[in-house]
């Protein structure tokens, strides 16, 4: 079974970037279970969604701590939240900013590795709205999921412009983060 | 990997959407609902089908509190309407002295309650605290595991209430949050097959001024007291009618999630869990880990808490060194959760003599982890090898902020 954990803040849309990551999941044939850290959630506060992709039906109904793969929508909740905590040493951390990965310091034996979503998303979707862009550098960073079923998936949920417009930034993303573009 | 031909019939939803799918598909004739957190997703969505023209031969009537909502499906369920409703907490005990009437009018209105504690202080996470306390108003209650059980159960439950042998009301207990807005694959009840299964709703008696009968009128001493009998009597008779339909169930839909109990990993099991709701699926995790090692640790599902079943429950446990009972809610004043008196009260009389301890857990939506169901089986093992130290207690109790 592998974890996910996704750090945004409220209105970023994390929840719906896990909702989604499980979809996709299981149309690459796994099982799959998305959730959000339940809060009384507002617009900018940190919060916290997950998902657990596996091969074998998912009964576990606890929160996430020893994720295998996090994901930071917003490089500025570094300051606040410890989004490493509990990641794998094995694991990955994925950071929207236009920093380095080791200029972030983060205190993990994890691989970090960053993207600049929001640039991304300005380009091509035309708004500051990472949490799409960002599955797409996860599909290319992890290789735990096929970005045409994240692809698939944005798509169903949100038809037309909107999901074409996702579609082709989920795209960009895996490949910078593959080192395929720049 | 998942079975190709048992995907193609999954889609991957939310918990909340796939209930209100299933309640429609049952064809209620009203609904009637108040939105209140987490259920309110449930109650959106029935309207969006009520919107779209998908529920035919449906009224959706709006109201403004959740007394409204009962009471509206008492009047519905009276002339012969299948009823549906959904709520929690606050919304739940706002019902509470109506729910009374529903059961002795003898009403078999169902509803969905997406469990969640109590104020104050106020608290919109999960708990059972909100069903517990309406044990005793009359109601048939079923607790779901996951977000297809918390569907099965939808039909099932028409189906055990509606008997007119029997005509109780019910609610399907499902984990707020947990379950109401996890994204899982599910299967959606085929309309057709739920058509095979839940035959329409015809009861025996109804409000008709063509045939004029009286509902919930008055008794006197010299009656009431056989109003109540016959009440527990209908609600003896859900017993095996829960175990049957669970099964007919499983011959229509290929599913079975239990009748009045579950067993898993249960019959050479030396210690038992018992509990109720989505917590069981951690609890089997963690005991997988345990049988891994050659343990022989095993879990009871309790699916029905009203009626309780008492023989299944001992006959369940006759064999095992020592039981925990794992319960989201207390009755203050006894330190105790419901399911862990109603355990040892039912094993008293009986000849079984095992062990019982208690753990109230899970208050207010507080995080139950792998670690702390360890943790109960590490002491229930010490309970089965030299007997009760603590009978019941708070899990995960953060002494610093006492």
């Amino acid at each position: 079974m592998k974890e996910i954990r996704i750090h945004g803040r409220g209105g970023q849309g994390s929840v719906t970037a896990a909702e989604l990551l499980s979809v996709a999941a299981f149309e690459d044939g796994k099982f799959s279970q998305a959730f959000p850290a339940f809060g009384v959630e507002r617009r900018g506060a940190p919060v916290q969604a997950f998902t657990r992709i596996s091969n074998n039906p998912i009964r576990l109904r606890s929160q996430i701590y020893t994720p295998d793969y996090v994901i930071v929508q917003d490089a500025t909740l570094l300051e606040t939240v410890d989004v490493a905590s509990g990641i794998k040493d094995d694991g990955i951390i994925i950071v929207n900013t236009t920093e380095k990965p080791e200029s972030l310091k983060l205190d993990t034996k994890a691989k970090v590795m960053t993207v600049d979503a929001t640039k991304v998303a300005m380009d091509i979707i035309g708004v500051p709205i990472v949490n799409t862009v960002l599955l797409g550098a996860f599909a290319g960073a992890t290789g735990e999921i096929n970005v045409e079923s994240i692809q698939h998936a944005i798509k169903a949920r949100f038809p037309g412009k909107v999901g074409e417009k996702n579609a082709n930034a989920i795209q960009k993303a895996y490949k910078l983060i593959k080192g395929e573009e720049a | 990997m998942i079975n190709p031909a048992y995907k193609k019939k999954m889609v991957v939803v939310e918990g909340s959407y796939a209930v209100a799918h299933a309640a429609k598909v049952c064809r209620p004739n009203v609904i009637s609902a108040y939105p209140i957190t987490p259920q309110t997703h449930i109650v959106e969505d029935l309207s969006q089908f009520i919107a779209d023209g998908e529920i035919p031969n449906c009224e959706y009537i709006n109201v403004e509190a959740e007394f409204s909502a009962i009471s509206a499906l008492i009047g519905a369920s009276a002339v012969g309407a299948r009823t549906y409703s959904a709520t929690t907490s606050q919304g739940l005990l706002l019902m509470h002295e109506a729910l009374f009437n529903t059961s002795g009018m003898r009403l078999p209105v169902v509803m969905t309650v997406a469990n969640r504690a109590i104020s104050a202080p106020i608290n919109i996470w999960n708990d059972h605290q909100d069903a517990i306390a309406q044990r005793d108003t009359g109601w048939i209650q079923l607790y779901v595991e996951d977000v297809q059980e918390a569907c099965d159960t939808l039909p099932q439950l028409y189906k055990i209430a509606e008997d007119n042998e029997i005509m109780v009301p019910g609610m399907v207990c499902m984990d707020g949050f947990i379950l109401s807005h996890v994204y899982e694959p599910v299967v959606l009840l085929e309309q057709e097959l739920t058509d095979n299964f839940l035959p329409p709703f015809q009861p025996d008696d109804i409000l008709d001024p063509e045939d004029p009968k009286t509902f919930g009128a008055f008794a006197a001493p010299d009656t009431y007291e056989e109003f109540r009998y016959l009440h527990e009597q209908a609600m003896q008779k859900a017993l095996p009618k829960i175990e049957a339909v669970a099964k007919e169930f499983e011959e229509v839909f290929g599913r079975y999630h239990g009748g009045l109990i579950d067993g898993y990993m249960l019959d050479d099991a030396e210690i038992i869990i018992m509990s109720m709701g989505s917590i069981l699926g951690t609890v089997k995790d963690v005991v997988d880990e345990y049988r891994a090692k050659g343990e022989k640790i095993g879990v009871l599902k309790v699916r029905s808490f009203r009626p309780f079943p008492k023989e299944q429950i001992c006959e369940a446990v006759k064999n095992a060194h020592a039981v925990v009972v794992l319960d989201k809610n207390i009755s203050i004043g006894t330190n105790e959760g419901a399911l862990f008196t109603e355990t040892k009260s039912c094993l008293y009389n009986s000849k079984v003599r095992v062990p019982v301890i208690g753990y109230t857990i899970g208050h207010g939506g507080r995080d139950i982890r792998v670690e702390s169901i360890a943790k109960v089986i590490e002491k229930t093992k010490k309970v089965a090898k030299s007997g009760i130290t603590v009978e019941s207690q708070f899990l995960d109790l953060k002494e610093e902020l006492l």
